[in-house]
């Protein structure tokens, strides 16, 4: 009989890195995202085209070949990273060019007459995006943030190919080591299905509470 | 390290016999998707609580895991039961399949649009189950969800390069055999890049000439 409880320990320090690179992909995802969001509707043109050129070329290629561009060639051109800065600068600012083309749409989904308040109150541009669209947009945006959480934590099972210890590597190794491949696998997936339900619970009684107050508000 | 064109060149043959795979296994995939999703969609409409339940619980845990390990799983745990695939039709099921819980969702709410009164102006021709399915339904929720259908494959696309993962020879595998034989990574991986940008672009515009010619539904 296979000692299972050790590799059990080695899967949950997988499950450890697996959350850790979630995390932080998802602080870099949001920071891209009202960054090229908003930037998409400056009223400068170059703003607009470089928010444009990021969203483009982060949605149009794949993540793989992002995360491998960043791997092995940014070292090329004198930038090391290790697998896991690689890893967090790649799924952040593939998610973040989604999570961009979300904070657009929710702020363009506010209505006119908000913005013609926002003139009718004297508030400035900045004044009246934080006070006033921003709230209202952000609780249009949450339930997408939340399944793009979940697009990125899938997507950290690619960052094991590039030899980062999370929990397709470790079960990876446990194959190696045990010849098993049923129980690995299947521990993993059961694994990342369940993070994959605490990120949409969590994100649905955040959404709630943000909700509380604005019956009949929303449109 | 430099980039060299005439390297460029001298490896451009072997990168396109890997788009080749790529394109074959993103069209088998789409093909078993729209298949596996359609009967997804039809079997949780069933009456028969059971099998939408259970259907539905499956379809949810798919869509909560990554692909890569579902990949692994299939690549390395059917064997185990004496189903042994080769890799490009392991890889097909799994892109396949996965994407297939994510068409469903297109096909229930394609379905869901078609108006109450289609259902019951069949009910009123006496047409049987099957019939009002085949002959009324299907053909009217169909055209509608093509663009989205087609979003879903140009997203298949992109996660292709994961089949390198369990050795099949496709774009990202030829490129990184190319890497490690000559230890050059910038013009291969780059190059990966720039033909799955080219591709998607290219894709992007046959998507939008799709949604302006069946985006709207016809009256």
């Amino acid at each position: 009989m296979t000692q299972w409880s050790g590799y059990f320990g080695l899967i949950l320090q997988g499950a450890l890195v697996t959350i850790e690179l979630t995390l932080m992909g998802s602080v870099l995802a949001l920071f891209m995202a009202f960054l090229a969001g908003m930037g998409r509707l400056s009223r400068f043109f170059v703003l607009r085209a470089l928010a444009t050129a990021y969203i483009e070329f982060f949605r149009g290629t794949s993540i793989f070949v992002q995360l491998f561009w960043a791997y092995f060639v940014l070292p090329f051109i004198g930038i090391s990273l290790t697998p896991l800065q690689a890893g967090v600068l790649a799924l952040g600012l593939n998610v973040g060019a989604y999570a961009a083309e979300v904070v657009r749409g929710a702020i363009q989904s506010i209505g006119r007459e908000q913005y013609e308040a926002c003139t009718a109150l004297n508030l400035g541009r900045w004044q009246g995006m934080r006070h006033i669209i921003l709230p209202q947009a952000l609780l249009v945006m949450l339930p997408t943030f939340g399944n793009n959480a979940i697009e990125l934590l899938k997507a950290t099972a690619v960052v094991s190919l590039i030899s980062l210890t999370d929990l397709t590597f470790q079960a990876q190794v446990v194959r190696a080591q045990t010849g098993n491949t049923l129980v690995p696998f299947t521990t993993i997936l059961i694994i990342y299905f369940v993070l994959a339900l605490l990120i949409s619970w969590g994100v649905r009684s955040l959404e709630r509470r943000m909700a509380r107050g604005l019956d009949g508000v929303r449109a | 390290m430099e980039w060299d064109w005439n390297f460029v060149w001298e490896i451009m043959p072997t990168l396109i016999q890997g788009v080749k795979i790529t394109i074959l296994a993103t069209l088998l995939g789409s093909v078993l998707a729209a298949i596996v999703g359609l009967g997804i969609a039809l079997a949780r409409r069933s009456p028969n609580k059971a099998l939408s339940r259970t259907v539905g619980w499956a379809a949810e845990f798919i869509r909560g895991t990554p692909l890569l390990v579902q990949l692994y799983f299939i690549f390395y745990v059917l064997p185990d039961i004496g189903i042994l695939l080769p890799p490009l039709v392991a890889g097909v099921i799994g892109l396949g399949l996965h994407y297939g819980t994510y068409t469903a969702e297109v096909y229930r709410a394609g379905i869901d649009n078609v108006p109450r009164g289609q259902w019951e102006a069949a009910k009123a021709c006496n047409l049987s189950a099957t019939q009002t399915w085949t002959n009324i339904i299907i053909p009217q929720a169909i055209p509608p969800m093509i663009p989205a259908l087609a979003n879903y494959f140009i997203a298949m696309f992109k996660e292709t390069p994961l089949l390198s993962a369990i050795t099949v020879l496709e774009l990202m595998n030829q490129a990184k055999s190319v890497a490690n034989t000559y230890y050059r990574y910038i013009e291969p991986i780059t190059l990966v890049g720039a033909f799955f940008l080219v591709i998607s672009l290219f894709s992007v515009m046959l998507l939008r000439w799709l949604e302006r010619r069946y985006g709207k539904i016809e009256r």
